[in-house]
């Protein structure tokens, strides 16, 4: 049985990639399992400066998931080069995913640049989906024309190959992915978190001091599901898909919908241990649905 | 961090909104100002809550009545499994002091209990300050009175010095080498005002409890740090309220 896929020229021994933010730096998680059955990681979100983020509260809970406002808080990329990608070097084998954020295209730029020099990442997500910073973030995200042009700015310096992460807060996220492909994205992940609210009833104020937050978890997965179905069919470039997944059942639909790989976010904050039980659960899933190797399957649902 | 299943032994109200939990597992162990996540049936994200007791594989929470999350625990019955990460989180330090003054607001006197009763096994009685809105909030009024020396105060005077934590702390002057802390924000940074010579054990709505989500990260004088896991004890100087 083979659980192996083709993610822009690296082999990953299966599918499932902890999604930004969900699973800091990774070595931390070194220390509940060992990480070295993930696929890959997508590293933090990092800008070029450091960053806190926004006041607390910055989560909320919701029915079928979580609110979040953490703001990119990070390092900055000089302690993340410098720091934490070599304590991740030493309990991590394989390569990992940077996720890079930004205020305006020249920060997006020289952030990217002091990845080009990082030998344990393979490949450069770019962040132009972020909802909880005032400036960059979703602004670069929305606008067809904005996220091109900052795509191929980064693209002129990027030497690993460029992810772009979309926000599902669009009218047509189809739209954006075919921006982003015409602009030299290599791949495009998706979804981000769909903006939300809480109140809350004893004060009846947002729960959240920025009062809006990121909607993540079981309760977006149609959303994403749908969203990587028409995005698959709608650009030629690998699609990451994520939004909600939380089992190897979810990882097999997800990759009928069109998903070359899976990102796996919100469940790693309910269980610290939900990658590596997906991962576990996979074979046997694949077992039940008499699928030989997971390659074959991605975006099955579009030869129905 | 330990995830692990753990037995209801028992959940009963102690008031008309706190309620006591003790949580039975193999080898169970804490320390004073550690935290569990607990698994609420129905609810997505776990809740923190701090240990207020642990021995002989029983762990003891005590939990206020608040929201969905908490209301749903009162109904889980003796016998009941819940799922728990368990070790979370840096408690107090309370190596050094010989002369304890205790500090706990409303169901922040929780986790003071633990620490208390560790004082109390070194043959150190503290002097334990609990301040409540008023004299129906009070809980483990006559457990905290087997381990040292109890002062209340409470907002509307039904019971004791009538006044908030640090005027109650004003007017009974104990003295004390290092005060150990837990309450509501106002508190502790109003102690945190009154003296540097102190811990304080802060409170934050938190996404994962075991430092990933960074949704609870405060700023303190050595830059961002996370409730969770740097936390939940930190220097009283450290913090920047």
């Amino acid at each position: 049985m083979d659980t192996s896929v083709n993610l822009l020229g690296y082999r990953l021994d299966n599918p499932v990639i902890p999604a930004s933010g969900t699973f800091g730096f990774g070595y931390e998680f070194a220390e509940f399992y060992d990480i070295n059955c993930l696929g890959s990681i997508s590293l933090k979100g990092t800008t070029l400066e450091p960053r806190y983020g926004n006041p607390l509260p910055r989560i909320a809970e919701c029915p079928a998931g979580m609110l979040n406002s953490i703001g990119l808080q990070n390092p900055g990329v000089q302690k993340v080069v410098g720091e934490e990608l070599v304590k991740l070097a030493k309990v991590f084998k394989k390569k990992a995913i940077a996720n890079v954020g930004g205020s305006c295209t020249e920060d997006y730029v020289q952030t990217v640049e002091y990845f080009n020099h990082a030998d344990n990442i393979f490949a450069i997500e770019l962040n132009i989906s972020c909802p909880n910073v005032k400036c960059g973030g979703m602004a670069f995200g929305t606008d067809p024309t904005v996220a091109g042009g900052l795509i191929s700015a980064v693209k002129k310096v990027c030497t690993k190959p460029l992810i772009v992460k979309l926000s599902p807060n669009v009218t047509d996220i189809s739209v954006l992915a075919r921006a982003a492909e015409d602009a030299g994205a290599d791949a495009v992940s998706l979804i981000n978190t769909l903006l939300g609210m809480r109140i809350d009833l004893r004060t009846g104020k947002p729960i959240l001091s920025m009062k809006a937050g990121g909607y993540s978890g079981r309760g977006v997965y149609p959303v994403a599901l749908r969203m990587v179905y028409q995005v698959r069919q709608a650009v030629n470039i690998p699609v990451i898909g994520m939004g909600g997944i939380s089992t190897a059942y979810d990882v097999l639909e997800m990759m009928m919908a069109g998903a070359s790989a899976v990102m796996v976010g919100t469940a790693n904050l309910i269980h610290p241990f939900a990658c590596r039980d997906i991962i576990a659960a996979l074979p046997g899933a694949m077992e039940e649905y008499k699928i030989n190797s997971l390659e074959t399957i991605i975006g099955r649902a579009h030869h129905a | 961090m330990e995830c692990r299943k753990l037995i209801i032994q028992s959940n009963r109200p102690l008031n008309a909104a706190v309620w006591e939990m003790k949580l039975y597992g193999e080898n169970l162990t804490s320390a004073p100002g550690q935290f569990i996540e607990l698994e609420v049936p129905d609810c997505c994200l776990k809740r923190p809550f701090s240990v207020a007791d642990c021995r002989e594989d029983v762990l003891t929470i005590l939990y206020k009545v608040v929201g969905e999350g908490t209301k749903k625990m009162t109904a889980l019955a003796e016998g009941n499994k819940v799922c728990a990460l368990t070790n979370l989180g840096k408690g107090f330090d309370s190596s050094s002091s010989v002369q304890p003054l205790l500090v706990g607001g409303g169901i922040g006197a929780a986790p003071l209990y633990f620490l208390a009763k560790e004082f109390a096994k070194k043959g150190i009685q503290p002097v334990i300050l609990l301040a409540f809105r008023c004299a129906e909030e009070i809980y483990y009024m006559d457990e905290f009175d087997e381990v040292g020396n109890v002062l209340i105060s409470t907002d509307n005077g039904s019971l004791g010095f009538q006044g908030n934590a640090l005027d109650a702390l004003k007017e009974y002057s104990p003295n004390f080498d290092i005060y150990f802390a837990c309450g509501p924000l106002p508190m502790l940074r109003a102690l945190a005002g009154f003296s540097d010579k102190g811990q304080l054990s802060l409170e934050a709505r938190m996404g994962c409890g075991f430092g990933a989500c960074m949704g609870c990260s405060i700023i303190t004088v050595s830059g961002p740090k996370r409730v969770c896991k740097e936390g939940p004890v930190f220097a009283a100087g450290e913090v920047i309220f």
